[in-house]
């Protein structure tokens, strides 16, 4: 199955008027520009995944493969989303981009680095936003800047920048309580920029928001990345989102995770949920991955414990 | 404000009870105390320094005590609830010492620390320690686990970790071991100091026995109780409103 992964990826069929010329300069973003020497090396991916397997022990004492040779290579500024069902180890995969967890064989290379544990240049953003609720916004937003030591004056000035970034500079002083669903994503959001990682790995953000508020952060969050280049890795359950956001769409198999297939998603930005190329490219990917769904109903209807046991499921 | 009138209603209906009691003289003033006995007992009590003098050293002793406590019990409770091991081991046997009473440890402290204030500390540590540690250790098995994810993540390791994210984290979790290990600690502090001259409220209280002035008594035991609803009422009432206004919760527990 491994085999596959390396042939070259599909390409969807995209209308001729659609494809744009990577030299755009819409398409090359200006932070890009500014930092020539990540055109300079190009040979070493941001985030590299060599032969990741994940496996561990469920409840009952057997054995359960969870990633299965993972090979995947994400390129400086690049943003990268990830499909698959649920249980497929989609969020198990950026816990170990993140160090929170270690695989079982297998490497995980940032800038050609073997990644050791956490680090503060891959920062997660999970879906139930993880901020902490004894802190204020603001105190939110400068905690990985205070763990690193960086002095409050320059803690604050850049607290107030990130949050100007994500339209929240007037609620620095409140609690996370006291936002919105939408409000404390992009809390999330500036918490994890204020740290200035190269990488964000994004654990279905928005699954548990309202469409229009999803929308909306869509948007913020393809303009945050055009204005500050990071490498995004997007994890989603939404095929049609990872359309609307990722420079390429990365589809995992049911059980153990494998790599299925790659989608090159090359529509011009700013793009819509509601656009037809969208839709259409998102279409494709949905009847593929609709049978690893199957696999997934099936396994989660039959077998009567359900094995959603995730590696981290003990401390 | 109704709350207010109910308390006044039934505080003054406790207190009129009382005075009737006594006033119909059923027992001798010796065997049954008058209000108004004790009331000259704590006129004088504070007026001869008697009283401050015992409070401040008794709440001194509890604060040291109570002090070690929560650090020491902070640290196993976290200790334990991380290592398997340490959970089946020191956590069955911390359970199990829950039932014996820290007066119990009392001979031994005296052999080991002599007639002493360590032997008093010793005492009030064993009492609360227990609360504390299990507290913790439920807290910070409660914890949902993505804090401590997002604080690694975000760069806390080691000491940061358990200072800026799981103790925090853990706090509304941990609040009412907290009390319940204060109330321990009180109450241990004050049947060690029935025990030897020690200075403290619960020396005052039995000197009241030893003059057969049991006015003295109860002022001593009113005094008792009013310092444990004080520290309850302000210190740890106050901590569980921080608690739910920063957090959102209806209830701490």
């Amino acid at each position: 199955m491994s085999a596959s992964v390396q042939e070259t990826p599909r390409r969807l069929p995209i209308p001729e008027s659609h494809r744009i010329p990577t030299e755009l300069p819409g398409k090359a973003r200006a932070v890009v520009l500014e930092r020539p020497e990540r055109l300079a090396a190009p040979a070493i991916a941001k985030v590299g995944l060599s032969e990741i397997c994940l496996s561990y022990r469920t409840g009952s004492g057997e054995r359960l493969l969870a990633l299965d040779h993972i090979n995947l290579q994400v390129k400086a500024g690049e943003f990268v989303c990830i499909v698959g069902p649920s249980g497929c180890g989609k969020s198990t995969l950026l816990h170990l981009i993140a160090g929170l967890h270690q695989p079982t064989s297998g490497q995980v290379l940032v800038d050609g680095q073997p990644v050791r544990g956490p680090g503060t240049d891959r920062i997660m953003i999970f879906q139930e936003h993880g901020l902490f609720p004894w802190l204020t916004v603001a105190r939110n937003v400068e905690f990985g800047m205070k763990m690193k030591g960086i002095g409050k004056p320059e803690r604050e000035e850049k607290t107030r920048e990130y949050l100007r970034l994500v339209h929240l500079a007037k609620f620095e002083k409140s609690y996370i309580h006291q936002l919105s669903g939408g409000m404390r994503q992009r809390v999330a959001i500036a918490r994890a920029l204020a740290t200035e990682p190269d990488v964000l790995l994004m654990d279905e953000p928005f699954a548990a928001l309202d469409a229009q508020t999803r929308d909306l952060l869509h948007d913020e969050l393809e303009r945050i990345w055009g204005d500050t280049g990071r490498t995004i890795i997007f994890v989603t359950h939404n095929v049609r989102e990872a359309v609307r956001l990722g420079d390429r769409v990365i589809l995992l198999t049911f059980r153990p995770g494998r790599l299925k297939s790659e989608f090159p998603v090359d529509l011009p930005r700013p793009r819509h949920l509601e656009d037809p190329d969208v839709a259409r490219a998102a279409g494709q990917i949905l009847s593929e991955l609709r049978d690893e769904i199957n696999h997934s109903l099936e396994a989660e209807y039959s077998s009567g414990v359900k094995p959603r046991v995730k590696p981290g499921g003990e401390e | 404000m109704k709350r207010a009138v109910r308390y006044i209603i039934f505080y003054g209906a406790l207190f009129g009870l009382w005075t009737l009691l006594a006033k119909l003289k059923i027992w001798p003033p010796y065997l049954f105390p008058t209000p108004w006995g004790v009331g000259d007992a704590l006129y004088q009590g504070f007026k001869d320094h008697t009283y401050w003098i015992a409070i401040r050293v008794s709440l001194q002793r509890v604060l040291v005590g109570y002090g070690i406590s929560v650090v020491l019990g902070m640290i196993l409770g976290l200790g334990v609830a991380s290592n398997k091991f340490l959970e089946e081991t020191v956590g069955g046997l911390l359970v199990s010492l829950q039932s014996l009473p820290s007066i119990c440890w009392w001979p031994l402290a005296l052999l080991w620390f002599g007639l002493s204030q360590n032997a008093i500390l010793f005492v009030v540590i064993m009492g609360s320690l227990l609360s504390v540690t299990l507290a913790m250790e439920d807290g910070r098995k409660q914890m949902p686990r993505i804090f401590s994810q997002a604080g690694r993540n975000l760069g806390a390791k080691g000491f940061k970790l358990f200072w800026y994210v799981l103790l925090p984290a853990s706090l509304p979790f941990i609040v009412s071991g907290l009390k319940q290990g204060w109330a321990f600690a009180w109450r241990s502090l004050i049947t060690a100091e029935m025990l030897y001259l020690s200075l403290g409220l619960g020396q005052v209280l039995m000197m009241g026995r030893d003059l057969n002035d049991m006015s003295a008594v109860i002022a001593v035991m009113i005094l008792i109780i009013a310092i444990g609803y004080v520290v309850d009422g302000v210190v740890f009432k106050g901590m569980e409103r921080r608690l739910q206004s920063k957090w959102g919760l209806t209830a701490a527990t």
